[in-house]
């Protein structure tokens, strides 16, 4: 841990504190109405799926298109756990089942997919998700196509604030250390990895397994802030959705899916009534980014204060 | 035994729809390595074209069903243009990406312009009711075998007898080595993505005329069911896209026979992963290693 660290750890501190207290004040001053609250409280829980999303597609190289379906794993754990346990420990247990639940399905579909190429893992991560959303439509315990309601509500504002800088802190750490230095090295090139000994499998795994873990863990604030789901939340469409985040925000950059994220929200939020043009803006610029900017808006860039501060030696690399 | 046989049309229909989609994706596959997610939207838009013809044209079934493979034709060819050939040197995960933004605008512009809602197509009566003791074999599913029967023999003779036909089959084999043997690899993937949406079209159309009735997601889970159809006949051999099209009909049907009809599409994604398990190369594929 050296002094520039410490430095730059103590103004990410800082940084995230500022924004909440920001935040709770216009939430006490009522400046922040409750409509728009919602919409902040979409964001943050987007800006978590967007960033375990970023982990698998962006880092580690491989291509889910069934995170809607861990997200709902979480949502209805939480929702059940919460029938049969109340309060917080019913929360809190809630959310470990969805985490067992997803660490279980998401290696049973990984595992036999990650040998193969990258396309056949997105058919078969959506078809994961599909034979989740379809379980849970016939099944008696998820009450059907109906969904849950009324369930009880366990998270504010602050919670999601707590779970957002939580996943994007480990998420950023995981990736900055040797292991995803690995995950790196495989996106570039699997062959090269391989032939240096790399476990192509194990890593792929590992990082698709947490990926979903962290999808979960999005889909069970979902459920207990809005306090009720039905299995159609959680279609193709919000897979498809989280996607057009990380891949605006540039793949591979965790500071690009956090300000995706809050574009689109508030996009959203002022296009309240269009459903169907905001679609089609989306799928337009889908196309023109990968055209024209196939990295996305930042591509792999990262905010990073250590940077800022450290003077470049003459490749460009920060002294550490 | 009736009912048996009665299943056995059925299946034979829906496999007949699937092996037509399946057939423009494992060719699009085999040539660009791309799965056009769009694919499923352009039989979507051959129904709608259908529809158009029928309604507001006043043209009789057959003609519809034409426009509906020329319009699709055309819109193949414009889709790659148009997004898919700017990403030719570009990763696949762009691509996929590209045709996934396809897709989703497609599907966007039909509900723009048609609604979100159900639409239903006029009686669709080209040939009648075919009855054999106690089977009857309905004058749709006639045609959907008809059609079905012309549209392969064509394309059959196309890939295996024709100038064209043999650049694409070079192309899916070795693309770069079929463009350094002179042969226009840009013109063969424009005439594989309209030839594959002709299919697909053609298909749509049927489909809307067996069921009467047509909306802006009856795409989206048929062109992934067809698409796993591809890949269970080995993705890029087109007998494999028609066997793995009826065997996708096969389980659908059967599961709907026990009973289970609302676990159809999951008993599908299932058998998809049994196939990625133990045969990801499909039934006809060979294993190919990786070259470095």
């Amino acid at each position: 841990m050296t002094k520039r660290d410490l430095k730059s750890g103590a103004i990410w501190i800082a940084c995230t504190l500022a924004i909440y207290a920001v935040f709770q004040l216009l939430i006490s001053m009522r400046i922040l109405q409750v409509s728009q609250q919602i919409a902040w409280i979409t964001i943050g829980i987007n800006i978590i799926l967007a960033v375990s999303l970023n982990l698998i597609l962006g880092v580690a190289g491989q291509f889910s298109l069934g995170h809607a379906g861990f997200m709902s794993i979480g949502a209805y754990s939480v929702a059940i756990t919460l029938q049969f346990v109340d309060g917080y420990l019913g929360f809190v247990l809630g959310i470990l089942v969805g985490l067992c639940i997803s660490a279980i399905v998401s290696l049973i579909v990984a595992i036999p997919t990650l040998r193969l190429k990258g396309d056949y893992l997105a058919i078969a991560t959506l078809g994961i998700s599909e034979i989740i959303r379809i379980i849970i439509t016939n099944l008696t315990i998820t009450n059907g196509a109906i969904g849950i309601t009324g369930i009880p509500r366990h998270v504010n504002f602050t919670t999601v604030y707590i779970f957002v800088v939580f996943s994007v802190y480990i998420l950023t750490s995981i990736t900055r250390s040797r292991f995803g230095r690995v995950w790196k090295g495989i996106q570039e090139d699997e062959i090269a990895s391989s032939s240096m000994g790399v476990p192509l499998t194990r890593y792929k795994v590992s990082a698709f397994l947490i990926g979903a873990c962290f999808a979960s863990i999005s889909g069970a604030l979902y459920a207990s802030y809005f306090r009720a789901i039905q299995p159609g939340l959680f279609d193709f469409n919000k897979s498809v959705d989280i996607l057009v985040i990380v891949v605006l925000g540039g793949m591979g950059s965790y500071t690009g899916s956090v300000i995706a994220a809050i574009v689109i929200g508030l996009i959203n939020l002022v296009f309240q009534g269009f459903a169907q043009e905001r679609v089609i803006i989306y799928s337009i610029l889908l196309i023109a980014m990968m055209i024209l900017r196939p990295k996305g808006l930042l591509g792999s860039y990262e905010l990073s204060f250590k940077r800022l501060f450290g003077r470049k030696d003459s490749y460009g690399n920060t002294k550490g | 035994m009736d009912q048996f046989f009665q299943q056995i049309l059925n299946w034979l229909t829906v496999g007949s729809v699937y092996a037509l989609i399946a057939l423009g994706y494992t060719m699009v596959y085999g040539i660009m390595k791309l799965i056009n997610f769009a694919h499923g939207e352009v039989f979507m838009i051959g129904a709608y074209t259908t529809f158009v013809g029928m309604v507001y044209l006043k043209l009789p079934f057959l003609a519809s069903l034409l426009l509906a493979m020329v319009f699709a034709g055309l819109l193949g060819f414009v889709i790659e243009r148009v997004a898919y050939k700017p990403l030719r040197k570009s990763s696949r995960i762009s691509a996929l990406i590209t045709a996934i933004g396809m897709s989703l605008l497609l599907q966007n512009i039909v509900i723009k312009i048609f609604g979100a809602d159900v639409l239903t197509l006029p009686e669709v009566s080209v040939f009648p009711s075919l009855t054999f003791g106690n089977v009857v074999i309905n004058g749709n599913q006639l045609l959907i075998f008809v059609v079905t029967i012309i549209l392969l023999v064509i394309l059959q003779y196309i890939v295996y007898h024709t100038q064209i036909g043999r650049a694409m089959r070079a192309a899916s084999i070795d693309y770069e080595a079929a463009s350094l043997m002179g042969i226009n690899v840009d013109f063969v993937v424009s005439f594989t993505f309209v030839l594959g949406s002709i299919l697909a079209a053609g298909a749509g159309s049927l489909v809307a005329a067996y069921y009467n009735s047509l909306s802006p997601a009856m795409g989206v889970s048929r062109g992934l069911k067809a698409f796993i159809a591809a890949v269970f006949g080995g993705i890029g051999i087109l007998p494999g896209a028609v066997i793995g099209g009826f065997l996708i009909g096969g389980i659908e049907t059967l599961v709907s026979l026990i009973g289970l009809s609302l676990w159809r599409e999951a008993a599908v994604y299932f058998v998809l992963i049994i196939i990625l398990l133990v045969k990801p190369s499909g039934i006809l594929g060979k294993k190919g290693g990786t070259k470095v």
